[in-house]
């Protein structure tokens, strides 16, 4: 008899429960996880260094494809970082239409979580309903950006373009539909003595341990810690809304599984307020170096025909000094670094992607368990490589 | 930024740095505040010891640590010692954060964090990675987001945005 047992799995990075191009080395005793290494890096894009070489302007469509199952969120946390060092905010109707966009992509990221976490521990059809929700918000993507995926719509000092006609009632229709839907996906789930044997203990980490990884979003707040990015600092007007932070108990697959559900409900509550708060008004900060002048301008107006050259030519200065910009990405803290050295382009960008800090904390999840419940628990961490490799 | 809430948050950045001068005086080499955020820049030597105040003294508790990165300071106009590491430290019990930061020279180690706040381990990693610099005591410094051959650190300002060699074009006809 041989004297060593274990044996090593290579799992990924093909491999559709691995949710992208996740590669985990597993030291397996039978189907007893004693040891998993992940290794990442195979979605490296140098989005960072791409970012340096671009007009602050420029760089927004690169930051759609870090958390591609979220992107205005990603635009978001950049635009913001680069408003902080201009010392500028949006008006009320550009900020409200960011925050009505952002909850919408935080309801469409988890629906895109639920759909893959519940077909990766079997329940199938879950999935094809959640994609059917998915796809109204795409067509409202769609309806602002043209885009059904890398929208890039928001921009610094505002938004790209005010909202189409009709935009409004469909994203009424919508939020109508949306909370019977997602009642239907709970009747499915969340008594099902399947499901539950799947998910309840499954991938405990402690609250204390979930601190010192410093895991951030619905991971964090399923073990029992209150820390949201929109309640502790708020952002784009955040503190004139009425929302709640759901928080879990144990820390486990299941909590984090509950979190999400009340978050999707908590999401809707906030973009029903956005919309009720929607007034006719300006979008973007009335700043002519920052802002593109309106077309028929151009025609008249020689100042309005020099700044478009300049803007689209050079672009605008943002003063030399740093900030960090956090927002509550529907992964968590997504946190924006941004250096200026006074010029056009940004010396030097960062972003604190939660997916790359909450992965590091799957081996403590899963050595001493099975191989089954590796699946379980990377689908309840709802990482995206893109955003973790950048 | 002159709104009440604010104000107050700026006073607490002040308590912060309160205590630290208290606690370290000159050893805090350069204090900046721009935006409402307070940056403190320290000797390497001294990281550790402060980090560890700033972790564990009941008033301060900054017990998350957000972030670690880094900065190639090689075209900007003071660029000696040429690179910088920093850390976002944050205070779930407090909600205050603050900017922590040493310097470095090419070569040069910096003390690892990861034991304080075991996050560190991955994103030191990646520092490692893209700009080369090395963490003293670190559990695992290995390169994190390109291949373990790869040959220079691409986020270093001297390595270029586009790809060369070419291999596409060195292929026989």
């Amino acid at each position: 008899m041989s004297p060593t047992r274990t044996m090593t799995l290579n799992m990924g990075p093909q491999h559709p429960s691995t949710h992208g191009v996740l590669r985990l080395v597993l030291e397996l005793d039978g189907e007893l996880v004693l040891k998993c290494t992940p290794h990442i890096g195979y979605l490296h894009t140098g989005i960072e260094k791409g970012l340096e070489s671009k007009r602050f302007q420029q760089g927004i469509p690169l930051t759609d494809r870090m958390d591609y199952l979220a992107p205005l969120s990603n635009n978001l946390a950049l635009v913001l970082a680069i408003e902080k060092a201009l010392g500028i905010q949006p008006p009320e109707r550009g900020q409200t239409i960011r925050v009505l966009l952002t909850e919408l992509t935080r309801i469409k990221s988890h629906l895109v979580w639920l759909g893959t976490h519940a077909m990766d521990i079997g329940a199938m059809s879950v999935f094809l309903y959640c994609f059917r929700e998915r796809e109204a918000i795409l067509d409202l993507y769609e309806m602002v950006s043209g885009q059904r995926m890398m929208a890039s719509y928001f921009r610094v000092g505002g938004l790209a373009a005010d909202l189409p006609p009709g935009f409004e009632d469909r994203v009424q229709a919508f939020l109508e539909t949306f909370p019977s839907r997602l009642g239907e996906y709970e009747a499915l789930l969340t008594q099902n003595p399947l499901w539950r044997q799947r998910t309840v203990g499954i991938g405990v980490i402690s609250r204390e341990h979930a601190v010192a990884m410093a895991l951030s979003g619905p991971n964090l707040r399923a073990c029992g810690v209150s820390y949201d990015v929109r309640k502790a600092h708020p952002y784009s007007s955040y503190e004139r809304y009425q929302f709640e932070v759901p928080l879990g108990k144990v820390g486990d697959v299941y909590d984090r599984y509950m979190v999400r559900m009340a978050e999707m409900r908590q999401s809707h509550g906030i973009a029903s307020q956005a919309l009720a708060r929607l007034t006719p008004g300006p979008i973007n900060v009335a700043d002519p170096k920052l802002i593109p002048p309106a077309k028929p301008l151009l025609k008249t107006s020689m100042e309005a025909l020099i700044h478009h050259f300049k803007l689209y030519s050079e672009g605008f200065h943002v003063p030399a000094g740093e900030v960090y910009q956090p927002i509550e990405a529907p992964k968590g803290e997504l946190g924006a670094y941004l250096v200026s050295d006074g010029g056009t382009r940004p010396y030097r960008v960062h972003f604190r992607a939660p997916s790359f800090v909450n992965l590091q904390a799957l081996p403590r999840m899963v050595e001493g368990r099975l191989v089954a419940d590796v699946v379980a628990v990377i689908g309840s961490l709802d990482i995206v490589l893109g955003e973790i490799d950048r | 930024m002159g709104d009440p809430e604010s104000r107050e948050e700026a006073q607490a950045e002040s308590l912060v740095l309160q205590r630290l001068r208290e606690q370290f005086g000159p050893r805090l080499l350069e204090v900046k505040v721009w935006r409402n955020e307070t940056t403190v820049l320290l000797a390497p030597q001294d990281l550790v010891v402060v980090c560890r105040f700033l972790r564990d003294d009941p008033g301060l508790a900054f017990d998350f640590l957000s972030d670690v990165t880094g900065v190639d300071r090689l075209m900007l106009p003071e660029s000696s010692p040429r690179f910088e590491v920093v850390y976002h430290v944050y205070s779930l019990q407090y909600r205050r954060r603050l900017r922590l930061k040493v310097r470095v020279d090419e070569g040069q180690a910096v003390p690892t964090v990861a034991d304080l706040w075991p996050t560190a381990n991955w994103h030191e990693r990646e520092v490692y990675d893209v700009f080369g610099v090395p963490f003293d005591g670190h559990p695992d410094l290995r390169r994190i987001l390109l291949p373990d051959d790869w040959e220079g650190h691409p986020l270093r300002k001297d390595y270029p945005v586009e790809a060369s060699p070419k291999w596409w074009e060195e292929e026989p006809a």
